[in-house]
């Protein structure tokens, strides 16, 4: 059995040798991690819904097709990607080469959570194979089964010096930290995070960090209410609210709450029936720790349980459950709720919804759903978020154009197609210069000269280039 | 509570008044900064006399020119960089706006260094207040006069409490670490940049390091030697060789290290003059404490050039040393000071070797006329920036990005980089609640058929831009075939209608450059 630091060196050894570097191995590799997907969908789908109890329509959507998807991106793209960008140069600088090249940052280290514990594992594994590196693959030990799963089945697809899974829990994390890393992604929560960076910091190590936040649901203006609900509906109760881009709590005035409340009845009942515990769509909560968290919350908030509030600890349910009269210091605005439980404030004007979302911590994602395109720029402009989406929920997340990541509070750096391939990249500075026009040097040669200066200005300022070719 | 405290606190409530928010805001204090730079030409050249002997045009050719240049850039293309950025959509946000907002960071830290002074502490700050941030900025305490003509005169010409200058040594740095920033931007040493970096982790606020290394220059044996050496002589001595990104040490092989040592004291002697103490255009070692970590170094190897210093004044002669060793003290650090060593290597595999075999420096230089080794070094090597037969000007170059990896750093800047850095790229989705009907088919309760509708919209990929293209051509071509039969009707010519038509789609064509 290796020992983590083992387990650095050979993936360090690896990639010495160079043998992640031409893109045809990147592309197969690529491949491979590609069937390994396909060929044993039916396998992730049971370990996915003994972990989560996730509904077959979510994990195929949001876990193994947006992999799929994402992998598919990097092949097609991947030998545009890696091409150097040439620059524009000043005239001193006209006839030489400058350009920037995409090169492998060394041995990475990924963090996955367990609330997408494929898709936010293997989605930035795809950017860094894409991008040349070896890694080191650490899949959440609180999604069980697919930690296992990944362990069984990555070694089976992808070369095994270069890309390995390791185990563990909180402990065995804090080791693996202790090895020097050339990029750590993390996906996760702030606590950990913190953790994560003084370790890096040690090494002088990048970080990516996706963290999360209470994501703002503000309803304002004219509004559709129906198709709002549904949509807010959707995004909030996904994957039973375990989303780090779900709507955390609603911001609206009185008016649209008591307009709202009905729509949300009627949907959740269309999505849900009448009992959810008996749909087959909808998720379970990940742990029985996570469940008393939530129920606890539940019970500390001040607020008024008007749809759901049912609860099986045994089953880890608790059903879509919405509360009103809830204000700003309540229980439930303490910490990111990251379940099924929909919070509505009220706020009287929309300066008030900004203000009070400003007084929170940037989250990663912010929703303004509104028919007035007014209301939705003026959100937009007055706030900051990792991303905005107007009108739906999470959906901004699969556009493989976007990069998504967060700000503050929320993380930093981002991924997704060719954001990823840029974080797990080094873009280098190449300049290649001629021989020649030595005498042009002359120029900045002691001693130094006014009229040597009044010279190197003219030839160094860009504008002067565009002007005489 | 503390003054650093009081100073972080006044920026955020000045950023959050949205002051910064408009471009013509951003543009009158980037105007404001170059109208200091050329306005106090002389105390900033003064200063940095005092502070490292440098001469007037010394620090006009090295700080302020460069700075200049980034500013008017900056004023230049700001409108184009703080722009919405559009995106590829799918199919299924076809009928939305998909795009990349830049927008502010909020309060950003710049803490500067001494060897470039204003250079190293501005350039950051013009990206800071292009991006619409609030700066607080550290000068560096040990080129202290520069510190104070910045602390005395930089309120007179910006926002004194968007951008406030905030002095002091060690204890207030700290102090100002505490603080909760949204980005750190920091020049100096691997060593603080992790003291640094540890001191970000707590508020989780990303960081910008621009740190240092030891910046092999390789020469191979076939190459111009005279020109070579030229470049790499000023490359090394300017500042006396405390540049972050100076040829630190020499790799060539052992035939050609007596010409190398030759032609670069003759050099050091037409630029310098034979007594560099006396001249002008030559600095000092910024303070006494540099100067016997310099003089330590020397021990152990042999001076082929140079070596006399003059510890009153803070001089070290422009020193070449040879037949160094990867072992040699002067190889324990990175030097940052006007001693050059040469190590023989016996060709480019065991250079290579060498510098893979240290940490990743932040910049490589190579002579040659061999591209194809050229390109080797680069292939096999890594390293912030790679400059062939040259030294320094890639620094110039403001569309590359300049910045380290690995142990030199982490992060970039210079030109849009500098915005980009300093800025949080937001990304927007804007839709409308129309077209409800689409969304069907992703709400529960869950069956076969709309789990193969969903898999087709948000999985298949679609050259969009393509497709507008295409139906937007094909609509114009019916509209030219109609404006030509109109016209046709009323005022026929001896021009075939064939021809006409096709004149017409090509002229709207070319005119919407589809």
């Amino acid at each position: 059995m290796e020992t983590q630091s083992q387990v650095v060196a050979r993936l360090r050894s690896a990639f010495g040798s160079g043998v992640t570097i031409p893109v045809a191995f990147r592309l197969n590799q690529l491949s491979e991690l590609m069937s390994m997907i396909t060929d044993n969908e039916e396998q992730i789908l049971v370990a996915l819904h003994k972990d989560l109890g996730k509904p077959k329509f979510e994990a195929i959507m949001s876990e193994v097709d947006i992999v799929v998807n994402e992998l598919h991106h990097a092949i097609a793209n991947l030998s545009s990607w890696i091409q150097p960008d040439y620059v524009s140069k000043n005239l001193a600088t006209k006839l030489d080469d400058c350009f920037v090249r995409r090169e492998a940052l060394g041995v990475v280290l990924i963090i996955g959570p367990w609330n997408y514990p494929l898709h936010l594992l293997l989605l930035p594994l795809v950017s860094a194979i894409a991008a040349g590196n070896c890694a080191a693959i650490k899949p959440s030990e609180v999604s069980a089964h697919t930690d296992q799963l990944m362990a069984e089945l990555i070694p089976k697809y992808l070369s095994q010096d270069c890309y390995t899974v390791v185990r563990g829990g909180a402990e065995e994390t804090t080791t693996l930290l202790l090895n020097r890393f050339d990029h750590i992604f993390y996906t996760g929560s702030q606590t950990v995070a913190r953790i994560i960076l003084q370790a890096a910091a040690v090494h002088l190590t990048p970080v990516t960090l996706e963290l999360g936040g209470k994501c703002p649901c503000f309803i304002y203006g004219r509004v559709n209410i129906a198709a709002a609900a549904r949509r807010l509906a959707w995004s909030k109760f996904f994957n039973a609210g375990q989303s780090c881009v779900a709507p955390d709590y609603v911001l609206c005035s009185p008016a649209t709450r008591d307009a709202l409340l009905p729509e949300l009845r009627q949907t959740l009942e269309e999505f849900y029936s009448r009992d959810p515990q008996t749909s087959p769509d909808l998720s379970r909560i990940v742990s029985a720790r996570h469940w008393t968290r939530l129920m606890a919350l539940l019970k500390r908030s001040a607020g008024e349980v008007v749809l759901g509030g049912e609860s099986d600890q045994q089953d880890k349910y608790i059903a879509p459950t919405v509360l009103v009269g809830v204000a700003e210091d309540d229980a439930l605005m303490a910490e990111e709720i990251f379940g099924p439980i929909l919070p509505i404030i009220t706020v009287e004007s929309l300066e008030d919804g900004i203000a009070f979302i400003n007084r929170q911590e940037k989250p990663l994602a912010l929703y303004v759903f509104s028919d007035e395109a007014a209301v939705v720029n003026t959100v937009l402009e007055k706030t900051s978020s990792g991303g905005f989406c107007s009108n739906d929920g999470i959906i901004h997340m699969c556009l493989p154009t976007l990069p998504f990541g967060g700000v503050g509070a929320s993380g930093f750096g981002s991924y997704h197609g060719r954001w990823g391939f840029e974080t797990f990249s080094h873009r280098r500075a190449v300049m290649l210069r001629g021989w020649t026009l030595e005498r042009l040097n002359g120029l900045r040669y002691p001693p130094y000269r006014e009229d040597k200066l009044s010279w190197l200005r003219w030839t160094m300022s860009a504008k002067s280039s565009c002007s005489i070719m | 509570m503390s003054r650093e405290l009081l100073v972080v606190q006044r920026a955020r409530k000045s950023f959050q008044t949205g002051k910064t928010k408009p471009l013509e805001n951003r543009i009158q204090q980037l105007k404001s900064l170059l109208l200091f730079i050329t306005e106090r030409r002389s105390d900033i050249t003064d200063a940095v006399k005092r502070d490292l002997g440098k001469s007037a045009l010394g620090t006009e050719l090295f700080e302020t020119l460069g700075l200049e240049g980034e500013i008017n850039l900056a004023i230049e293309k700001l409108a184009e960089w703080a722009a919405p950025r559009p995106v590829e959509k799918s199919l299924l946000t076809i009928s939305d706006e998909v795009y990349i907002q830049p927008e502010p960071l909020g309060v950003v830290l710049i803490i500067g260094t001494w060897n470039y002074p204003w250079a190293l502490t501005l350039q950051p700050l013009v990206g800071a207040i292009a991006a619409g941030n609030a700066a607080v900025i550290k000068p560096s305490e040990v080129s202290s006069h520069s510190a104070k003509v910045m602390e005395e005169l930089l309120p007179q010409y910006l926002d004194k409490d968007l951008y406030p200058v905030v002095t002091g040594g060690v204890l207030e740095t700290q102090e100002l670490l505490k603080q909760r920033f949204d980005h750190i931007f920091y020049t100096g040493s691997s060593g603080v940049g992790k003291l640094v970096m540890a001191a970000a982790a707590p508020h989780l606020t990303p960081v910008t390091l621009e740190l240092g290394g030891k910046s092999p220059c390789y020469i191979d044996k076939n190459c111009d030697i005279p020109v070579a050496c030229r470049r790499i002589t000023w490359g090394k001595f300017v500042n006396c060789g405390q540049t972050c990104i100076a040829p630190d040490f020499i790799l060539c092989e052992p035939s050609i290290q007596s010409r190398v040592v030759e032609e670069i004291k003759k050099c050091i002697k037409e630029f310098y003059t034979d007594n560099p103490e006396t001249f002008e255009d030559y600095g000092r070692i910024i303070n006494q404490q540099h100067f016997k970590r310099l003089m330590a170094l020397m021990e152990g190897s042999t001076v082929a050039v140079g070596g006399t210093s003059d510890e009153s004044q803070c001089y070290i002669a422009p020193t070449v040393l040879k037949d160094v060793t990867g072992e040699s003290k002067v190889m324990k650090e990175e030097i940052f000071g006007p001693l050059l060593p040469i190590i023989t290597v016996s060709g480019v595999d065991e250079a290579i070797q060498f510098m893979n075999e240290r940490e990743k420096a932040l910049v490589i230089y190579v002579f040659s006329h061999d591209n194809k080794l050229i390109k080797r070094v680069i292939a096999e090597t890594s390293s912030g920036a790679l400059l062939a037969n040259d030294c320094l000007v890639h620094y110039t170059v403001s569309a590359l990005p300049f910045g380290g990896v690995g142990n030199s750093g982490m992060g970039c800047y210079h030109g849009r980089h500098s915005f980009d850095q300093l800025s949080h790229l937001r990304s927007c989705l804007i839709k409308q609640l129309k077209m409800e009907g689409v969304n069907s088919m992703r709400y529960p309760p869950h069956t076969a058929k709309k789990l193969g509708w969903a898999r087709f919209f948000l999985v298949k990929r679609v050259n969009v831009s393509r497709l507008r293209r295409l139906a937007l051509l094909a609509t114009l071509a019916g509209v030219a075939a109609f404006v030509v039969q109109v016209k046709e009707l009323k005022c026929p010519s001896s021009v075939p209608r064939a021809v006409k038509g096709f004149a017409l789609i090509s002229a709207v064509f070319y005119v919407t450059r589809l």
